[in-house]
């Protein structure tokens, strides 16, 4: 069981207010992820959480249960530092066997935990390693590892594959969602990247300062971001954003438009302009393109193999029912 | 230094310091070795001749030297306990955020920058003698007899005089490695229900070994060769009572004037040293292999 709630949660250092009030409900068996610019508060929020940090005000309760006085031990969750924070000088087993070892477990239920651990993160070889002799992508599993022989009611994640290469990273990110429908626990996963927040997730919350700017599945979030904010930090490549007279034309003040939802032709559309640079990802293709007349520079997604080069006129054409409509404080107009 | 080529011109580089160092470690032990196997004593100039083992028969036989090695190891053991313990937990205190760190940590530093003589003589003489140290004041407040520490307990005092001097190093040594610790570990350990007294102990003790192997080899070597302190505030005395092995050569070779005993007691000296760095690198050596 793991259902956590944040009711008027706020973070002040000193003067500075990190995290000005905040609420969030946090439902048994999902897997959230904070996203956000670096400096948000994503990691201050999940600090707080843990209760690596203290709350300036306001109620964590954890299962119903207030928790914003209890330590972090007493609070039932496990956490997965970005460092993986592994003590070097015991083997993997004993990294393991820690958290169980302070919780005073008897040996022989230890042994069956640590062994089922090794058994599900593939780690049954290296038992008696010490961290300093793992790769990156191992140290990560000894991590998760200690995690889980807790039994804890959440997980909580902070940028664990920063510090992984890119296909290390995509392997991972894999494991954590099947551990995740695996056990089936609550997860919290912090992490500054859109593409990792996008494939994971039940549940995205987009930080910016502190604040919260939208709460919803990957895809609610794609399909109708609250705000310009969001607009541009969800999806990959960015959502075209185009203020000034194109906007007007659409009784808005700014219109935005995602670059898979341009069409391109050579002969005809409402926007004239000039490839710019090509970034070829095989799959597909972006293009940048230029002088349509526009403030902004477009970037459209065509096929891998389209054939288009650098200097090309094309003629794009937003796809009318994909377009969003924002006002001049940047809030999405319905 | 991968290529023979440079290897070989590494070596041709470093060789006229590794000879001067060689000569300047040569000479004095050599000249020693020879003294020791004359009768040389300055009170009988012109009688030098080879004598064989006969100084270093007078060395072993004489009831002082036993009692010197065993106040040697005494010292020396005292003396690391008390700075590597005292070192720990000062250097835990330090790191703790407060008002006023600097300073703290400068005062902290400073009796490590304290001559030996000086510090010897101002702990005999203000907190230490019996009529006017301030100890003294403090067992007349409380109504008891003052204790003269320098004659009732000699060699305890001068563990106190020497390990008040040493431990400003230690604390130095074990602060910079303590502020060295991840502090994600400590959070992880946190998280993981670890006690404070659980983070210390499987936590913390383990990152600083490294450090208190370093705190003891260097220690023991200038430990084992402790002299001004004795000089200053007992001279060995009562009796042999706070004489260790090197204040031994010096009374040996400079109040009898035995050059040629002196000697021997400086070789069994440096035997004795050497067998003590071998078993410290052997027990505690291995901690410096990452």
């Amino acid at each position: 069981m793991g259902r956590i709630t944040l009711d008027k949660v706020t973070k002040k250092f000193g003067d500075v207010e990190v995290i000005p009030p905040l609420d969030l409900t946090i439902e048994d068996g999902e897997f959230v992820v904070f996203v956000g610019p670096s400096g948000c508060g994503k990691s201050t929020l999940l600090r707080l959480i843990a209760g690596l940090e203290d709350v300036s005000g306001g109620e964590i309760r954890i299962d119903g249960k207030p928790a914003t006085d209890l330590p972090p031990a007493k609070r039932g969750l496990a956490m997965v530092f970005q460092s993986y924070a592994l003590y070097p000088h015991m083997s993997v087993r004993k990294n393991i066997a820690f958290p169980m070892k302070m919780a005073g477990m008897p040996e022989d239920e230890q042994k069956r935990r640590i062994d089922n651990a090794a058994r599900a993160l593939n780690l049954t070889d290296y038992l008696d390693r010490r961290p300093g002799q793992l790769s990156g992508g191992q140290r990560q599993r000894v991590a998760i590892g200690r995690a889980i022989v807790r039994e804890p009611a959440a997980f909580l994640f902070d940028e664990p594959l920063s510090n992984l290469d890119a296909a290390l990273r995509v392997g991972m990110r894999m494991e954590i969602s099947e551990l995740h429908k695996k056990l089936d626990t609550t997860m919290i996963y912090v992490t500054h990247d859109q593409v990792e927040a996008m494939t994971m997730a039940d549940k995205i919350v987009v930080l910016r300062a502190g604040n919260i700017e939208q709460v919803g599945s990957p895809l609610e979030l794609y399909r109708n971001p609250r705000n310009t904010f969001v607009a541009g930090f969800i999806g990959s490549p960015k959502m075209n954003l185009i203020d000034g007279a194109e906007a007007k034309k659409h009784s808005a003040e700014t219109i935005g438009v995602r670059p898979e939802h341009i069409d391109v032709s050579p002969s005809e559309g409402t926007w004239k302009g000039r490839i710019g640079v090509a970034e070829h990802l095989g799959s597909d293709t972006f293009f940048h393109v230029h002088d349509t007349g526009l403030a902004e520079t477009i970037t459209i997604r065509a096929g891998g193999e389209v054939g288009l080069h650098h200097g090309d006129t094309v003629f794009l054409t937003p796809q009318a029912d994909k377009l969003h409509r924002f006002d001049g404080q940047g809030l999405r107009i319905a | 230094m991968a290529t023979q080529h440079s290897r070989s011109a590494a070596r041709i580089m470093i060789s006229p310091a590794v000879v001067l160092l060689l000569a300047w470690m040569i000479v004095p032990l050599a000249l020693t070795i020879y003294f020791s196997l004359l009768r040389y004593n300055l009170l009988m100039p012109g009688t030098e001749r080879f004598v064989g083992l006969l100084n270093y028969k007078l060395f072993f036989n004489n009831p002082a030297f036993f009692t010197a090695l065993i106040n040697t190891l005494l010292l020396v053991g005292g003396v690391l306990i008390i700075t590597v313990v005292g070192g720990i937990l000062l250097a835990i205190l330090l790191d703790q955020p407060i008002w006023g760190q600097g300073i703290v940590r400068i005062l902290v530093i400073a009796p490590f920058f304290v001559m030996p003589t000086v510090s010897a003589l101002v702990w005999k003489n203000m907190f230490m003698n019996p009529v006017s140290g301030l100890f003294a004041e403090f067992s007349k407040a409380v109504g008891l007899a003052p204790f003269d520490f320098l004659s009732q307990a000699p060699l305890a005092s001068i563990i106190g005089i020497v390990s008040w001097q040493w431990l400003p190093f230690a604390t130095l040594i074990l602060l910079t490695a303590i502020q060295s610790l991840d502090s994600e570990q400590m959070e992880a350990a946190e998280m993981d229900g670890a006690s404070a007294l659980s983070r210390f102990w499987y936590i913390t003790l383990p990152h600083l070994s490294r450090a208190i192997t370093v705190v003891i080899l260097i220690q023991t070597i200038f430990l084992l060769s402790v002299f001004a302190e004795i000089l200053v505030t007992t001279n060995g005395g009562p009796g042999n009572a706070s004489t260790n092995l090197t204040y031994l050569v010096y009374a040996r070779s400079l109040l009898n004037f035995d050059v040629g005993g002196g000697s021997a007691g400086g070789v069994v000296a440096i035997i004795l040293a050497n067998i003590v760095a071998i078993f410290l690198m052997r027990m505690i050596g291995k901690n410096l292999d990452a």
